[in-house]
């Protein structure tokens, strides 16, 4: 027997806040991929920690997307059961955790965002999402200090570390410009001050980037082609591959619990 | 329970009480109410309501928080619990009372700064040793074993404590 894949009713605020929730359970269940293997018994717990701080986001996120919805979904469907093109995460979330490299500089371009974001955010007329805003806002501040930290260290490392850190910024690079698109579902949302337009925040984020980048040597690519799709459930095979992981329980064992 | 002849703030008052006394489960000295998770205790007939807030989205704690809330008012006498989960305002360290500082202090977790904001994240000027009082202190490491500790070391004594970390 297997669990089939649920209906979502998306409206403009269903799918404005489960893009959201996607963003943040993916990454987060990225950095959970290191749980073991990080390269020291700290970084195990700081990935750990960020993991654990974005999967709480998405509960909140897909908690209030159940309830705006007003169906039978909660939190529990929206993660287990929805197929891959159900999914609306930045395709940046979902990019393979590489070496450790690319995923502190994968966190750098996210949590230099979310941090903008959910403080731009703490102002939505929505006072849920606000409420959000709140908390997210000061743990991904912290998820941006600790990866510009390591993006300096290993940038302005060894030759080793820095070619690899370069190499990661050159191939993460493509995937920042989904973080600032806009489309007409949420046109409405940020016309009505319920969401506020991303587009905003781009000068600032590139202002942090570059500074981490020059303190970390580090030479961000002139290319200013962007790949997109995530957000309307056109994603890399990498998805697939994680949600099988994800997903494998609840799909085998329908409402399992322990 | 009979509540006919009690009155609505004293049963309140129990409710309240009971609640209070659950402890976090990772940070077994101090109460829900020390730490500012407690926010509201009603009682409407039989049915009391809780309202706790979490302090990080993702504190695997408030489930057993929530549970043990629960035992606790049945322990009391309230069969009819309903714990719900609040998010504004925000919780912050400042929630945190006096009271919670010092059992935290003593319990051998440097507290955190009465603050705060934002910038607070960042600029901790210093962090006095839990154990002797001493500022020459380092960081270790800025995530510890649960979401709301770093972990630091003391340069005058040379012990490895848990921070209560600034948020």
């Amino acid at each position: 027997m297997t669990a089939p894949s649920i209906t979502v009713s998306e409206t403009p605020l269903v799918l404005y806040t489960l893009r959201r929730a996607d963003d943040a359970l993916i990454l987060g269940h990225r950095l959970s991929e290191w749980c073991g293997h990080a390269p020291m018994l700290e970084e195990d717990m700081a990935l750990s920690n960020m993991a654990l701080d974005l999967i709480g986001q998405a509960r909140e996120l897909y908690g209030y997307a159940a309830k705006v919805e007003g169906r039978d979904n909660d939190e529990d469907n929206f993660a287990y059961l929805r197929d891959v093109r159900q999914y609306r995460n930045l395709l940046l979330v979902e990019r393979p955790n590489g070496d450790f490299a690319h995923t502190m500089v994968r966190q750098l371009f996210y949590a230099a965002f979310a941090d903008l974001y959910w403080r731009g955010m703490m102002g939505s007329t929505d006072a849920t999402l606000a409420a959000i805003a709140a908390k997210s806002e000061k743990e991904c501040a912290y998820h941006l200090r600790h990866a510009s930290e390591w993006v300096i260290r290993l940038g302005d490392g060894t030759d080793e570390s820095h070619a690899r850190a370069q190499g990661a910024v050159d191939d993460l690079w493509a995937y920042t410009g989904e973080m600032f698109s806009v489309d007409e579902a949420e046109r409405g949302l940020i016309d009505a001050g319920i969401a506020i337009d991303p587009t905003m925040l781009l000068p600032e984020w590139l202002s942090i980037v570059s500074h981490v980048a020059r303190e970390a040597t580090l030479v961000l690519p002139e290319n200013d082609w962007m790949q997109q799709g995530g957000r309307d459930g056109r994603h890399s095979e990498h998805l697939g591959h994680l949600l099988s992981e994800l997903q494998h329980m609840q799909r085998s064992f329908p409402g399992a619990t322990w | 329970m009979v509540v006919a002849d009690i009155s609505p703030a004293e049963l309140r008052q129990r409710a309240w009480e009971a609640a209070a006394s659950v402890v976090d489960p990772e940070i077994p000295v101090l109460t829900i109410d020390d730490l500012g998770v407690l926010r509201e205790v009603e009682v409407v007939g039989d049915r009391v309501e809780v309202a706790i807030t979490p302090t990080y989205s993702g504190c695997p704690a408030m489930n057993m928080i929530a549970l043990e809330i629960e035992l606790a008012l049945e322990r009391a006498g309230f069969r009819d619990a309903h714990i719900r989960t609040v998010l504004s305002p925000a919780w912050t360290t400042d929630w945190m009372s006096e009271d919670g500082r010092r059992k935290l202090k003593d319990y051998g977790i440097a507290p955190p700064q009465p603050s705060s904001g934002r910038r607070a994240l960042f600029g901790v000027a210093e962090v006095a040793c839990p154990q002797c009082g001493s500022v020459k202190t380092e960081q270790l490491a800025e995530f510890g074993s649960t979401s709301c500790k770093a972990l630091w070391r003391c340069k005058s004594c040379r012990e490895p404590f848990d921070y209560f970390k600034c948020h």
